[in-house]
């Protein structure tokens, strides 16, 4: 058994495992795919209103690596292209493709591949970014993209750590597909070229140990690390398995590393060998706030209310809907919204589950959020700068180092939301760089616009200066000529 | 002696080299009041351009409370930058606005080029019995183009709230 090393801080959380088995939810009447993927960055449909797709198939394209392709989950007709709540932070609505399922759940012909090692890497890529694979942890970074890399990897860490208490998604799916998420491995193993291969998952799931360990083949390496919330983070897991500390601003591949999601190997397993595109994937539905908490497997675009429904429906004393964990998770206005790529969780919570947030009190200065700190920054000092806006001295102190993952909210004895104000802080400086840029980009266009006009005009001057001096050379030829008759 | 006085040369060689080839271009001060202008070019503080109101701030002919694009952000920076108190707007300029950009209604359009000169940052594309239109990306709300225009088919619309801009705010929920 290999030693395993510490990162910074974190926090024991009180697991909320679920021990179901995974089902199947059922057909929506309605699938909805919004357009935004991550950040800003959309996807183009290339299918025309009223047309009929089948599941499987191709409905908008991206022209950037840092989005993929999305597919339909089911057979039907498209019905609009327009606005819809989206599952983001903002709650807005932004341009979603509809499709109205038709119940036939026809399904484009697959071709399956069996001996991957035959085909060269680029190729399995091609195929993987065709399939519309994304990170499925929750950051969505496209696969084919993340496998794209210049530099020697030496090791693949598949994760299989819960990156919080109440998600268990990738427990019931390594108890089901074991065998696939291996040969996914292997597969995404053979296009890195990796030497080593490590599958790690947390020390309170036995059973999908066992799972992993009867599917295992002799070049992966499987290691069970201590349930320390943030594990799951992948700098924080890398750090754990094998000692290496990833700097702030560099990429775990930069130092011959790449993690992918237990999910993410799975859909890379069904890409690949069985020729199908990421069209499902495994979503916890639990919390109070619903009946019958469980683990679905579920087509994505699939409204949310559908699912809640097929989990026995809302109790009367449900609060909140939550999207994601309960610690990084984000608030829901509605539940008309769709389940997209990244939904890795579905929380309805009640009263007495929502944190104290009661009463926010002044700092006392403790620095229990610096020693819980997982990104190794100083909580407190970040606070007071993002208070007082002086957003410099937050870049200074490593803002945008800043995971977002809520530590620093749950030890706060003052109950001060902390990460709120992160967010507001690394906000407010985007929104002053994109300004900034506006500026800068008008000011230069209007400069130029002066040189232009300034040029013009002499060249005009000019010419009326020529044109005037033919004028008078011609009326002293007259005269001359007047003169000499 | 000799010496010294060979030091000196050199110091003086030194210093008029650098008082011909390291002079400042333009006037500093100047650039750093434009740096905090928004770049709108609308012309609102009754200056044809920020340029020429950030000249007017450093030579004191100009206040530094008639930029409404910039509201009071900008009148804070200014204060800062010159050391002298911030004041609110004087809203005999204008009228704090939320962003936005103008649009063109393409089906009233002739085609009459009229809106392509005022436009400080050319983003206004066209030519004679041509539809236009504006590059929206570049469009900085100036208003510039909408009295020109003889048909009234320019509407300034709000810069519209997509999740792809959203930035969280201090606003707690």
């Amino acid at each position: 058994m290999t030693k395993l090393a510490h990162f910074h801080g974190g926090l024991k959380l009180t697991a909320h495992t679920l021990s179901v088995p995974i089902i199947d939810s059922s057909l929506p009447e309605e699938l909805i795919y919004p357009l935004l993927q991550r950040a800003n960055h959309y996807a183009a449909p290339i299918i025309k209103l009223g047309e009929r797709v089948l599941k499987g198939q191709m409905i908008a394209t991206v022209n950037t690596p840092f989005a993929a392709p999305i597919h339909s989950a089911s057979s039907g007709i498209v019905k609009a292209i327009e606005p819809r709540i989206i599952a983001h932070p903002s709650n807005l609505a932004d341009d979603c493709i509809v499709i109205e399922t038709d119940g036939l759940d026809a399904a484009l012909a697959s071709h399956s591949c069996f001996d991957y090692q035959q085909k060269s890497p680029e190729e399995l890529r091609a195929k993987i970014h065709h399939a519309g694979i994304v990170g499925l942890g929750g950051a969505t970074f496209p696969t084919a993209t993340k496998l794209t890399t210049e530099q020697d990897i030496h090791t693949l860490i598949i994760n299989g750590a819960e990156c919080e208490p109440y998600i268990s998604c990738d427990a019931s799916l390594i108890l089901q597909k074991a065998k696939e998420i291996v040969l996914g491995a292997l597969i995404l193993q053979y296009i890195l070229q990796a030497k080593h291969c490590i599958i790690a998952i947390e020390e309170n799931m036995p059973q999908a140990a066992q799972a992993l360990k009867n599917a295992i083949t002799h070049s992966i390496q499987l290691i069970s690390v201590p349930a320390i919330y943030p594990t799951g983070g992948e700098k924080q897991l890398i750090q754990v398995l094998t000692g290496t500390k990833i700097p702030a601003k560099a990429l775990p591949a930069e130092h011959g590393f790449i993690c992918q999601n237990v999910g993410t190997a799975y859909a890379v397993y069904q890409a690949i060998i069985q020729g199908l595109p990421l069209t499902e994937r495994i979503i916890t539905l639990t919390g109070k706030g619903i009946n019958q908490p469980q683990n679905i497997r579920t087509r994505i675009g699939t409204p949310i209310k559908h699912l809640i429904a097929q989990s026995g429906g809302y109790n009367k004393k449900v609060q909140r809907l939550i999207m994601g964990g309960s610690m990084m998770g984000i608030a829901l206005s509605s539940d008309e919204i769709a389940v997209t790529k990244a939904s890795n969780c579905l929380l309805a919570l009640t009263g007495d589950e929502l944190e104290n947030k009661s009463t926010e009190m002044p700092c006392i200065r403790c620095g229990d959020c610096a020693t819980v700190c997982p990104a190794e920054l100083l909580p407190q000092q970040l606070y007071w700068y993002a208070r007082s806006g002086q957003l410099e001295q937050c870049q200074d102190y490593q803002l945008f180092s800043c995971i977002e993952c809520g530590c620093c909210d749950v030890v706060c004895p003052s109950h001060i939301p902390l990460v709120q104000q992160f967010r507001a802080a690394k906000g407010a400086i985007i929104i002053k760089e994109k300004q900034t840029a506006q500026a800068n980009l008008a000011k230069i266009r209007f400069q130029n616009q002066q040189q232009r006009r300034a040029k013009e005009e002499q060249e005009q001057l000019a010419k009326a200066e020529k044109r005037k001096a033919t004028i008078e050379k011609m009326k002293a030829a007259s005269l001359a000529k007047k003169k000499s008759l | 002696m000799l010496l010294l006085c060979l030091v000196f040369v050199l110091l003086g060689l030194i210093l008029g080299y650098a008082a011909q080839h390291l002079k400042v271009q333009g006037d500093p001060i100047v650039e750093q009041i434009d740096a905090l202008l928004p770049q709108t070019q609308c012309g609102q503080c009754k200056y044809p351009g920020c340029k020429p109101y950030a000249q007017a701030i450093a030579q004191g002919t100009a206040d530094i409370n008639q930029c409404p694009p910039g509201g009071e952000q900008t009148i804070e920076a200014l204060a800062n930058l010159l050391g002298i108190e911030a004041k609110p707007l004087n809203t005999e300029f204008g009228a704090i606005k939320a962003p936005t950009a103008a649009f063109i209604v393409e089906q009233d359009c002739i085609g009459c080029v009229k809106c392509i000169p005022p436009c400080p940052v050319d983003a206004i594309l066209g030519a004679s019995k041509q539809m236009h239109t504006v590059i929206a990306t570049e469009c900085t709300g100036c208003e510039l183009c909408i009295a020109p225009c003889p048909v009234d088919c320019i509407i300034m619309v709000p810069i519209a709230n997509k999740p792809s801009e959203w930035q969280w705010s201090a606003q707690h929920d």
